[in-house]
């Protein structure tokens, strides 16, 4: 059976590069990591891209040296791809669609004072 | 004759531009694409570097001189780089191992620059320092990765150091015009230099597994522009346009 993989969802019965060193092949491969930066005005970490790296040291500066070198953070996170889970994109109608007829979730019909400012 | 001073300033500039150009030619070579981009944007550094420096001499020199005539337009023997930066890079090993010995004697050396009294030489000095210290840091830690690693990492490292280590002794050997600029600028720390640097490189070496070589014996010459056979081919490259197209520019 062919088992499908989604973007980011490397699981836990395939790790990866992980997987690679148990299995008698020489290890080529280094796992794939998520970075996040953080960006000086910013005040979240956001998704910029993926890389490799054998360890998590390795991971933070090559996502400096990758992610950072115009200025674009102050920090920096990063996780290993297999750790991060993804919804699944053919389970996207129910999970997604009973939202669209709930207008009523938006505070939008609410009369704002007009001293009250940035809404 | 050039003073003494532009002699030192040259002498920074050489080092960072030879290496920093020894470091390029690893771009779209690298191991891997995050490691091509880690050493290029040393190059980088290195090459900035080396501007600064240059330019600062070029203001000192007068008569027309710029930052450009002063790298693509001097040859062999008015360069005074560390023979170490004009080596080969060799493989990966070779060039993380020359990378981490010259940005350790980078780092202490401009550690003590930018306490110095000439204010723009220390204000190089300390801008060129942050980055400097993110280089030492990366190599350092390639090299323990390397020489702690596995059976045939081990191997290479222990090659590399055998083809480096005799190139070290070099940039610890104080040449006439650093002696007196030492003096001159009231340089602190240039006579430890030495000894700070052989501190770090046993600490880092012993981490790697890798033995710190007794040998005292160094190749020199490079400050003097007495230069391995390496260097003319650097510059035949390095130079080639401006040298078949006086002037040019893009």
């Amino acid at each position: 059976m062919l088992r499908k993989f989604y973007y980011g969802d490397y699981g836990e019965s395939k790790n990866g590069a992980a997987d690679i060193s148990t299995s008698g092949e020489q290890k080529k491969e280094w796992p794939l990591w998520e970075v996040f930066i953080r960006s000086r005005q910013g005040l979240d970490h956001k998704h910029a891209g993926s890389l490799h790296a054998a360890d998590a040291r390795m991971a933070v500066e090559n996502a400096r040296d990758v992610y950072t070198r115009r200025m674009e953070g102050v920090s920096i996170w990063v996780v290993e791809s297999k750790y991060i889970h993804a919804s699944n994109p053919d389970e996207a109608a129910e999970f997604y669609d009973p939202a669209n007829d709930k207008a009523y979730r938006h505070p939008t019909f609410y009369d704002l004072p007009d001293e009250l400012k940035h809404m | 004759m050039l003073s003494p001073k532009i002699k030192y300033l040259l002498y920074l500039a050489d080092n960072a531009l030879i290496l920093g150009h020894r470091n390029s030619e690893w771009c779209g070579h690298g191991p891997i694409l995050e490691q091509d981009i880690a050493v290029t944007n040393i190059s980088l550094d290195l090459v900035g570097q080396a501007r600064n420096f240059y330019q600062y001499a070029a203001s000192e020199i007068g008569n027309n001189t710029t930052e450009d005539s002063l790298a693509y337009l001097r040859d062999v023997r008015e360069f005074k780089n560390c023979l170490i930066t004009e080596l080969p890079n060799g493989d990966w090993g070779q060039t993380i191992l020359r990378q981490f010995f010259f940005s350790t004697y980078q780092y202490f050396l401009y550690t003590a620059l930018k306490d110095c009294n000439d204010e723009q030489l220390a204000a190089i000095a300390e801008k060129s320092l942050k980055e400097v210290t993110y280089h030492v840091r990366w190599s350092s830690e390639w090299v323990i990765r390397l020489g702690d690693g596995t059976a045939e990492s081990h191997q290479r490292m222990l090659t590399a150091l055998d083809n480096l280590w005799n190139y070290t002794g070099e940039m610890l050997i104080p040449s006439a015009y650093e002696k007196e600029i030492n003096e001159a600028l009231a340089i602190k720390g240039a006579d430890s230099l030495a000894e700070k640097w052989n501190r770090k490189i046993k600490e880092v070496l012993e981490e790697a597994t890798l033995p710190v070589p007794q040998s005292a014996w160094s190749q020199q010459g490079g400050k003097e522009g007495m230069h391995t056979e390496h260097l003319g081919y650097i510059l035949a490259e390095m130079q080639f346009l401006q040298r078949a197209y006086p002037g040019v520019e893009w």
